[in-house]
């Protein structure tokens, strides 16, 4: 610097000095300036490659969840034994032993299998499930009895894994879940064209279950559903109505100070503490039913307030002050301008700020934990009092499942999980889309 | 806005009605408890709802522990029915659930469940003695040269014993809050500390320090919390030879083309040996059902009735196709009519 100030009264020479200075610095800045760029370039590309191969291990892993190995059985409804009194009666119906009609079935296939322990390898290749679905099939259709229908029956997990490739023939029989007798009998199933990989449809209508090939994602996307609708229910006219508060009506002082700061503070709290929350004040104070989507919702309202109540006020901050000042200066009053004015057009970013705490709160696992939500629960749930589980839940569990055919289940659990999720931002971002107005 | 307002108020007002109802019955069973007994809870509750014409119980996997307690916490619908445990339970949780109005207690053994420890199919089939596993795995040893206690110096298996592998040791096993975790404390570090006359001594003179000699695993990196996951361990183990895992007997038979079972005592973890009583890692499982709540859930008795029958825990029953080691005949028949007489356990 020393050097510049000196000569400022010489016009013509110095900026030429210093365009010179400047120009012999050019190529160090461009190439400082690339390289600026270039990290922002490894960090995306880095992100991009880890989301890639994230996504193409679940679905590698997934995709095949949603066939299903079915074998193809012809049973005899035999009237003598689902019906013995030929009345139809519906409870009889239910109580005929549909196990044994495909038992018989099986023997038949195979007539050469004996011995009690070979039998019941035997049936082993067909799911638990197999009665079940008979039964409901002639429950449905009674006229059914009778008549020789040809079934399609889930199989057996392990038989389901083999078709899939997941089970090696090459180690010793003794290591092997599928003993080579099975083995066997698959082969000539699948020579006869009884095997079959069919669209898994149960794995979206049914509940969970402890037998791979039967188990749904069904029961957990109701549970979700309904805890979610709660906390919208909630959180959303609450998080709306305590935005506008604060932001238009509240007085600048000492105690809104402290409810900002706290508000600030609960979005960042971690999500096992509202769970324990939940449990020392929903279900042991108020006495609410443990596992209950009504108690989820709680739980996951007390969650997303603070980021409802956060994309709300950056929301209506947005909006410029001349159309409350126009409003009020045309004699509307605060509450007609917030109700007729600010909040109609603060309400796409709300919308926005909602649906990304909804989608948050459908990904939570650990509140769910301590208000019982983590569990085996079978049936669908009907109502925000039956017991239910999460999306996200379901995973967990099924990830804990010592059998292998879990392991895809998984992964196809992780997808639906993405679809919802992916499905709600996009919702968000077309809300923010043809709602936003730009001033 | 107002109407908004008006129909929120009015779904909370509902919900609050709504739940005083949903607390005064329940029609389906509540299990907690042990997450060693819920795979095989689970599939009879599910064979249960769908026989059936009642619900299909709801079960949740809390452990032994925090089921007892969740269970003790008194009578009425909105505590449990039933707790599973992987122990049995103890006098002090008894007093606990008498002093919550829970005064008879229906205990129901169900069988066995042996506890592995596996290697990779790639490694050479090993066997230990619970002395020697001890001595891999706890924080203090005693002293080979004569009293006293010194941080353990074995790095490798082959200083144990020169006939195990050549290998640095390195186990994964369960955290302290599991269930397996207990057992495994229980059943090889506390046979195999006691194997040394000094450290048996000392269970006399200063119990205290014998428990943490005994149960005090190392926290040098050869023993590896692997998380309550045991699909994860199997996936390590057949990642790395070198390393031996810790767990239930039901992912050994589930995985037996990746891991193969270490044989304790010189007895391999087979259903056989496990059933019979000759492999010596093995504990009972059990479930615990509130008396006073038979008659008031629908269900209750039967579900009871489904779990001790002879097609879920008999010899080829559906359960020990997942793994549940069967009791023998005699035992079982004297469960079945424990609990057909839902007769309660007596105050200890």
């Amino acid at each position: 610097m020393s050097s510049v100030a000196p000569a400022a009264g010489g016009v013509g020479v110095l900026p030429r000095r210093k365009f010179e200075l400047v120009l012999a610095g050019m190529p160090r800045r461009r190439a400082a300036e690339k390289r600026f760029r270039l990290y922002g370039q490894i960090a995306i590309g880095l992100g991009l490659a880890f989301l890639v191969i994230l996504f193409a291990s679940i679905i590698l892993n997934g995709y095949t969840a949603f066939w299903q190995t079915h074998i193809r059985l012809d049973v005899t409804l035999d009237a003598a034994r689902i019906d013995p009194q030929g009345n139809r009666d519906p409870e009889a119906l239910r109580r005929a032993d549909y196990n044994e009609l495909i038992r018989d079935q099986l023997r038949a296939m195979f007539p050469d299998v004996s011995g009690r322990r070979d039998r019941l390898a035997l049936y082993g290749l067909v799911s638990n499930g197999a009665s079940f679905d008979l039964r409901d099939r002639v429950l449905a259709n009674p006229e059914l009895v009778g008549q020789k229908i040809a079934l399609w029956v889930p199989a057996d997990d392990d038989i389901d894994m083999l078709m899939k490739g997941n089970v090696d023939r090459s180690v010793p029989e003794s290591d092997r879940r599928l003993k080579d007798n099975q083995l066997a009998w698959v082969d000539k199933l699948a020579a006869e064209g009884r095997l079959q990989q069919r669209f898994n449809a149960d794995f979206f209508t049914r509940g969970d279950s402890r037998d791979a090939e039967l188990a749904g994602i069904w029961g957990a996307a109701v549970g979700s559903l309904l805890t979610l609708m709660v906390t919208l229910a909630l959180s959303f006219p609450l998080g709306v109505a305590a935005a506008v508060y604060l932001e238009e009506f509240a007085p600048r002082n000492r105690w809104t100070d402290l409810i900002e700061v706290n508000i600030n503070n609960l979005a960042a709290v971690p999500s096992i503490v509202f769970g324990l929350l939940g449990l020392a004040v929903f279900i042991n104070f108020f006495g609410l039913p443990r596992s209950a989507p009504l108690v989820g919702g709680l739980v996951l309202t007390l969650m997303t307030l603070p980021t409802i109540i956060i994309a709300s006020r950056a929301a209506l901050k947005s909006v410029p002050p001349s159309i409350r000042e126009g409003a009020l200066g045309i004699g509307a009053s605060p509450m007609q301008v917030m109700i007729y004015h600010v909040v109609p057009l603060a309400l796409p970013g709300m919308l926005t700020g909602t649906i990304i705490g909804m989608a948050q709160a459908l990904g939570e696992t650990a509140p769910l934990l301590m208000i019982g939500m983590v569990a085996f629960i079978a049936d669908i749930p009907k109502g925000i009092f039956d017991p239910a589980t999460a999306l996200p839940v379901q995973i967990y569990l099924w990830a804990d499942s010592p059998e292998r055919a879990f392991v895809e289940r998984t992964s196809a659990a992780i997808i639906v999980l993405l679809a919802f999720l992916a499905v709600m931002n996009a919702v968000a971002v077309v809300l923010r889309r043809r709602f936003e107005r730009r001033w | 806005m107002t109407k908004a307002t008006l129909v929120a108020a009015a779904a909370l007002a509902a919900a609050a009605v709504g739940a005083a109802h949903a607390q005064s019955s329940r029609d389906y069973i509540s299990i907690v408890g042990s997450s060693t007994v819920y795979p095989f809870a689970t599939v009879v509750a599910e064979q249960f709802g769908k026989a059936t014409k009642y619900k299909t119980p709801k079960i949740e996997s809390t452990g032994s522990g925090g089921g007892i307690k969740l269970f003790c916490q008194g009578v009425g619908v909105q505590h449990p029915d039933i707790t599973n445990s992987s122990r049995a339970i103890k006098s002090s949780e008894l007093e606990t659930c008498a002093k919550n109005g829970v005064k008879e207690v229906i205990e129901i053994k169900i069988g066995y469940d042996g506890l592995s420890i596996a290697n990779s199919n790639a490694a050479k089939p090993a066997s230990m003695t619970r002395k020697e596993v001890w001595l891999a795995l706890a924080k203090e040893v005693p002293n080979p040269k004569g009293d006293g206690f010194v941080a353990n110096p074995y790095k490798t298996w082959a200083e144990i014993n020169p006939s195990l592998p050549n290998a640095k040791i390195e186990v994964l096993g369960p955290p302290p809050t599991s269930g397996t975790r207990d057992a495994f404390v229980e059943l090889v570090m506390d046979e195999g500390c006691d194997q040394f006359p000094t450290v048996k001594a000392l269970k006399k003179s200063d119990a205290k320090k014998h428990k943490a000699v005994c149960q005090t695993v190392r926290e040098d990196g050869a023993f590896v919390e692997a998380g309550e996951n045991d699909n994860l361990i199997v996936q390590k183990l057949a990642a790395n030879p070198n390393a031996f895992g810790i767990f239930g007997y039901s992912f050994l038979d589930q995985n037996r083309d990746k891991v193969q079972g270490v044989a304790i005592e010189g007895v391999k973890p087979e259903f056989d040996a496990i059933a019979s009583g000759k492999y010596p890692v093995s504990r009972p499982l059990f479930f615990y059902v509130k008396k006073a709540h038979v008659g008031v859930i629908p269900g209750l008795k039967e579900y009871v009735g489904e779990f001790v029958s002879t097609k879920a825990i008999g010899d080829e029953g559906y359960l020990s196709e997942r793994g549940l080691i069967p009791m023998p005949a005699e035992e079982r028949k004297k469960v079945m009519a424990n609990a057909a007489g839902m007769t309660p356990m007596m105050a200890k």
